[in-house]
C-alpha cells in the first residue's frame, strides 16, 4: 500500500508516511481494546464484540522529523467473518496478530493467522505477535496459559515482532506500534510521498481520487 | 405495518359508509355497541386498559377483508417495481434480488395476526392521490367530520351511564369536584412512578444482570425467583430443542424451562397442529416457528398475540441478518443438531437490545414505522439533492440519521427500504453500543432480510459528533444518543469501503458548505416539541400519529408528563392496548375511546393514518376529541416537515 504525501508542506527534511495495518486474532482476545488504547488512550472494562470491522487512524512521531500514520483495520474475530479477512489484509503493510495469554487455544489461532498472512498477504508484510491481557497474570500468575518464552521462541522462528501487552494498563501498547513503525520502509514510502507532493498544489482533487486517504487535520495533529 | 391499501378519498367512511353515516353510526352505537353496524366506537370503563381487548373481541363483527401485507417505505408505490425478479435489473448486485415472496416470509409487520391471512393481491395506496386529497378543504372536513360530530353531541345522559360508575356517582357532588381538581394536577403516571408500586419495582429491575450461578447451586433458588419475576422473557431454540439465545439467565438456569417449552411445542407439532399462544396465570406465551427455529415470547406486559409475534419476527430477522437464510438452512440440513450459538457469537447484544426495546416499549416497533427529524421542506430538499449529487456509483441506500431519527434517505427507484430492516440497523447502531463505542468508521456485512434474505450487503457507518466539528475531523468521543448524527451508506459491493468513505467525506463537506449541517444539528438539538407547543392549551398529554402511506410516525416529547422508564412503559402499554383493539382481526373499530383510572385515551384509524392520544383521567371526551382534531390539523399543516415524502430517489 502506498504511502501518502504530507497534507501540508512539512519542514524540509521531514518524513511522513502512511501505512495500512490490520489486527487479526480470535474473538475476545482484546484487539479492539488494543486499538482503543493506542488511538484514544482509553480502556473499557466491558466491551461488546466488534461487528464487522472498524477503521481508525493514528499518527505517531518516531523522531523529530519522522511521522508515521497508521490506517488501522480492527477486524471482528468471529469465525463467520473469516471470509472477509483477505479484504483487510490485502495490501496491508503490517499486521498485529493478537492472542490472549490466559487462553492457550488463542495462540493456536494466532499461529494460523500468521500462516495465512505469510502465504496470502503482501510479501513484505511486517507481522507482530501480541500476547494481550498481561494485567491478568500480573495480578494472578496462575492464570497464565501461554509462557512468554514459548511464544517468544515461536515469534523468532516465524520472524515476527513480539510483545506481551495489556490494553488495560497500557503496558507495551505504544511500544508495540512504535516497533512496527520502525521496521516499516519509511524512507521508501516517504520518497514516493515527496514525489507525489510536488503535484500537491493543484491536487485538492487528489484526495478524492485516492481511496482511503485520510483528510488533512489528522496529518498535522502529529 | 401494512398500510391499508385504499385510495378512497373519504377516509373514515372506509367501511362502506359516508362520513355522515359514520357519524350517525357512532352516535347510535354508543348506547348499544352490539348494534348491527358493528362497534365503530367502543367506549368502556375499565381500570386495566389491557383488558379492553376482550370487550372488543366479544362483539364479533363480520370479518374485514385481509389487510394487504405489502409494505414499503418512503413512497415507492409502484408494485411491480417492488418485486424485483430479474437479476438483470441490477447487475452490480452480488446478492440475488428480492422477490415479493421473500419479503413476505420475513414480514414482521402484520399485527393483526398471524397465519397467512395476507392477501397477495394487495391494494396499494397511491400516495399522490391520497395526499392530493388531504390537501383539499372538502375532504379535510370529511376526514374528521365523524369524530367532530360525535364528540360534542352525545355527552349526555346515555353516555354518562356508559362511562360507568365513576362519572355517574360523583360527577355532581362537590366533594368529587374538589377531588378531581386535585387529581387533575396530579399526574397518575408520575404518581405511580413515585409510589412503591409493584409494577414499577419490577420494571426497574427488569434489566438487572443476574448474579453468577454458584457451582454448588447455593443461590439457585434465589436466581430462579429473580428470573421468574422478570416481566418478559424471550427464548430462541432450534427445532431439535437446542438453546440458541435467551434474554435472561444463563444455560444452567433456564435449561429446564427450555426443555419444558420444547416438549410443549413438539407435543402439538406431533399433532400437526402448531401451538401459537397460550396463557398461564397472568403470563402470555407466544410461539413462532420459523423453519429450524422456534422463538418464544413470555410476557406479563399485556401485549396482544399479534404484537408479541411481531417482536418474535423481529428477533428472527436479526438472526437472518447475521447468517442469511440459505446459510442457516444449510447448517441445519448438514447437521440438524447444529449449535447455532457459535455462528451467532457476538450478536447476542443485538438480540438483547432488540428484546429490551420491546420490553421498554418502542412506538417504532409497535407501529412498524419510523420517526423522522422534523425539517423544513426546503431544507430537506437541499439535503436530498446533496445526497444525490454526492452519490457514489455503488451506493444502494444512503441514510442520514440524527438523534435516532431519519433525516434523509437516498435510494434507487426500484428499491424501497423495509421498516423491519431499518429497525435492525437502528438497533445495531443506536441501541447496542458496540459500533458506536469503537469510535472509528465501520464496515459491516449484514443481510437485510426485508430487502433480500439470501445475501449480504455492506454498510459503511460513520458517526459525526454533533458539537460542530469540521468536515475534516472525525469524532473523538462518542456522543449521546440524543444528539449524534450518523451517515450510513449501504452497498452490495464488498470492496466498497473506500468509495463510500469518499462519498461520506464529500457529503459532509457539501452539507457543511450549504448550511444543511447546521440546520440538522439545530433540529436534533431542538428535540421533540411538547404537546403544548403543538396544540396550545390542549388536554392531551401525549399522542402518536402514524402516516400509513409513508410508514412513518411522529409524536411529541414524553416530557413533562411521562418521565422515566416506568411512566413511559405505562404509556406504551396503553398505546399497545389501543393499537391491539383497533387491529384485532375481528375488529371494525375506527375509533376507540378508553377510560381508565389514570388516563382517557383515543385511537382513531383511517386508511391514511392511525392516531393514538392520551389525556389525563378527568379530561372530558369532548376536549380529547378536540385535541385529536387539532393534532390532525397540525399534521396536515406540517406534513412535509414531519415526514419524509419520497426522499432522494435515483
Amino acid at each position: 500500500m502506498a504511502a501518502r504525501p504530507p497534507q501540508q508542506g512539512g519542514r524540509p527534511g521531514a518524513r511522513f508516511a502512511q501505512f495500512k495495518l490490520v489486527l487479526l486474532g480470535e474473538s475476545a482476545v482484546g484487539k479492539s481494546s488494543l486499538v482503543l488504547r493506542f488511538v484514544k488512550d482509553q480502556f473499557d472494562d466491558y466491551r461488546e464484540s466488534t461487528i464487522g470491522a472498524a477503521f481508525l487512524t493514528q499518527t505517531i512521531a518516531l523522531d523529530e522529523s519522522t511521522t508515521v500514520k497508521f490506517e488501522i483495520w480492527d477486524t471482528a474475530g468471529q469465525e463467520r467473518y473469516k471470509s472477509l479477512a483477505p479484504m483487510y489484509y490485502r495490501n496491508a503493510n503490517c499486521a498485529v496478530v493478537v492472542y490472549d495469554i490466559t487462553q492457550a487455544s488463542s495462540l493456536d489461532k494466532a499461529k494460523a493467522w500468521v500462516k495465512e498472512l505469510q502465504r496470502q498477504a503482501n510479501e513484505n508484510i511486517i507481522i507482530a505477535l501480541a500476547g494481550n491481557k498481561l494485567d491478568l497474570v500480573t495480578e494472578q500468575p496462575d492464570k497464565r496459559a501461554v509462557q512468554t518464552s514459548d511464544a517468544e521462541a515461536y515469534a523468532q522462528e516465524a520472524g515476527l515482532l513480539f510483545f506481551e501487552t495489556s490494553a488495560k494498563t497500557a503496558e507495551n501498547v505504544k511500544e508495540l506500534f512504535t516497533a512496527i513503525a520502525k521496521k516499516l520502509p519509511i524512507e521508501q514510502a516517504s520518497q514516493r510521498g515527496m514525489r507525489a507532493g510536488t503535484r500537491q498544489g493543484v491536487q485538492l482533487g487528489g484526495r478524492s481520487e485516492a481511496p482511503g486517504t485520510q483528510t488533512g487535520a489528522g496529518a498535522c495533529n502529529c | 405495518m401494512p398500510h391499508d391499501g385504499n385510495a378512497q378519498p373519504d377516509s373514515t367512511g372506509a367501511v362502506g359508509s359516508t362520513p355522515e353515516n359514520a357519524a350517525a353510526e357512532i352516535t347510535n352505537a354508543l348506547p348499544k355497541p352490539g348494534a348491527e353496524h358493528g362497534p365503530l366506537v367502543n367506549v368502556r370503563d375499565d381500570n386495566d386498559a389491557n383488558n379492553g381487548l376482550d370487550v372488543s373481541r366479544e362483539l364479533t363483527p363480520p370479518p374485514l377483508p385481509p389487510r394487504p401485507g405489502q409494505l414499503d417505505l418512503l413512497g415507492d408505490r409502484d408494485h411491480g417495481s417492488l418485486q424485483i425478479r430479474k437479476k438483470a435489473s441490477r447487475p452490480q448486485l452480488q446478492t440475488r434480488p428480492t422477490t415479493a415472496l421473500s419479503r413476505a416470509d420475513v414480514h414482521t409487520q402484520n399485527h393483526r395476526d398471524i397465519s397467512g391471512s395476507r392477501s397477495p393481491g394487495s391494494r396499494v395506496l397511491s400516495r399522490k392521490q391520497s395526499y392530493a386529497t388531504l390537501g383539499r378543504k372538502g375532504s379535510d372536513l370529511d376526514d374528521s367530520g365523524s369524530l367532530r360530530s360525535y364528540a360534542p353531541t352525545n355527552f349526555g345522559d346515555e353516555t354518562e351511564s356508559l362511562l360507568g360508575v365513576m362519572n355517574n356517582q360523583h360527577a355532581t357532588t362537590p366533594a368529587w369536584q374538589a377531588l378531581s381538581a386535585q387529581l387533575e394536577r396530579d399526574n397518575p403516571f408520575e404518581r405511580s412512578f413515585h409510589t412503591e408500586d409493584f409494577f414499577a419495582i419490577r420494571m426497574q429491575h427488569e434489566f438487572d444482570e443476574f448474579d453468577e450461578y454458584r457451582k454448588d447451586g447455593a443461590n439457585e433458588e434465589q436466581l430462579l425467583n429473580e428470573w421468574r419475576a422478570r416481566l418478559k422473557h424471550f427464548f430462541i431454540l432450534s427445532s431439535s430443542g437446542k438453546p440458541i439465545w435467551s434474554r435472561h439467565g444463563d444455560d444452567q438456569l433456564i435449561s429446564n424451562y427450555i426443555g419444558v417449552v420444547q416438549t410443549i411445542i413438539s407435543f402439538y407439532q406431533d399433532k400437526d397442529n402448531n401451538l401459537r399462544t397460550f396463557t398461564a396465570g397472568n403470563v402470555r406465551f407466544a410461539i413462532l416457528m420459523k423453519g429450524n427455529l422456534n422463538l418464544v415470547a413470555i410476557s406479563k406486559l399485556g401485549e396482544s398475540d399479534g404484537q408479541l409475534r411481531t417482536q418474535l419476527e423481529s428477533l428472527y430477522m436479526q438472526i437472518l441478518s447475521t447468517l442469511t437464510l440459505p446459510s442457516m438452512q444449510k447448517m441445519f440440513s448438514n447437521r440438524p443438531s447444529t449449535d447455532l450459538r457459535r455462528p451467532l457469537q457476538g450478536t447476542e447484544v443485538l438480540l438483547d437490545a432488540l428484546a429490551d426495546g420491546f420490553t421498554r416499549g418502542s412506538p417504532s416497533t409497535l407501529l412498524s414505522a419510523l420517526e423522522c427529524l422534523k425539517l423544513r421542506k426546503s431544507h430537506r430538499t437541499v439535503i436530498n439533492n446533496t445526497l444525490l449529487k454526492t452519490r457514489s456509483p455503488n451506493l444502494l441506500y444512503g441514510l442520514l440519521v440524527g438523534g435516532g431519527r431519519l433525516v434523509s434517505v437516498v435510494r434507487p427507484k426500484k428499491h424501497s427500504l423495509h421498516p423491519g430492516d431499518l429497525h435492525l440497523i437502528f438497533n445495531m447502531l443506536f441501541e447496542a453500543g458496540s459500533v458506536k463505542a469503537g469510535g472509528g468508521e465501520n464496515w459491516i456485512p449484514l443481510c437485510l432480510p426485508g430487502f433480500n434474505n439470501t445475501g449480504y450487503l455492506y454498510m459503511y457507518v460513520s458517526f459525526l459528533s454533533s458539537s460542530g466539528e469540521t468536515a475534516e475531523e472525525r469524532p473523538t468521543t462518542p456522543a449521546g444518543k440524543e444528539d449524534e448524527l450518523a451517515v450510513i451508506l449501504i452497498s452490495a459491493n464488498k470492496e466498497g469501503f473506500y468509495e463510500l468513505r469518499q462519498m461520506r467525506d464529500d457529503l459532509v463537506e457539501q452539507l457543511q458548505r450549504n448550511g444543511s449541517m447546521a440546520v440538522i444539528r439545530a433540529a436534533v438539538r431542538r428535540g421533540h416539541p411538547s404537546v403544548q407547543e403543538i396544540v396550545p392549551g390542549t388536554v392531551l398529554r401525549h399522542f402518536i400519529y402514524k402516516s400509513r402511506g409513508n410508514v412513518q410516525f411522529t409524536m411529541p416529547s414524553f416530557e413533562p408528563h411521562f418521565h422515566g422508564l416506568v411512566a413511559r412503559r405505562r404509556l406504551l402499554s396503553l398505546y399497545h392496548a389501543l393499537h391491539a383493539s383497533i387491529h384485532t382481526r375481528t375488529a371494525h373499530l375506527k375509533i376507540q375511546h378508553c377510560v381508565s383510572h389514570d388516563a382517557i385515551s383515543l385511537a382513531w384509524e383511517t386508511p391514511l393514518f392511525e392516531l393514538y392520544c392520551v389525556a389525563g383521567p378527568n379530561a372530558s371526551r369532548d376536549a380529547l376529541a378536540q385535541g385529536a382534531n387539532k393534532v390532525i390539523r397540525w399534521i396536515r399543516r406540517e406534513e412535509e416537515r414531519v415526514f419524509i415524502i419520497g426522499g432522494a430517489v435515483f
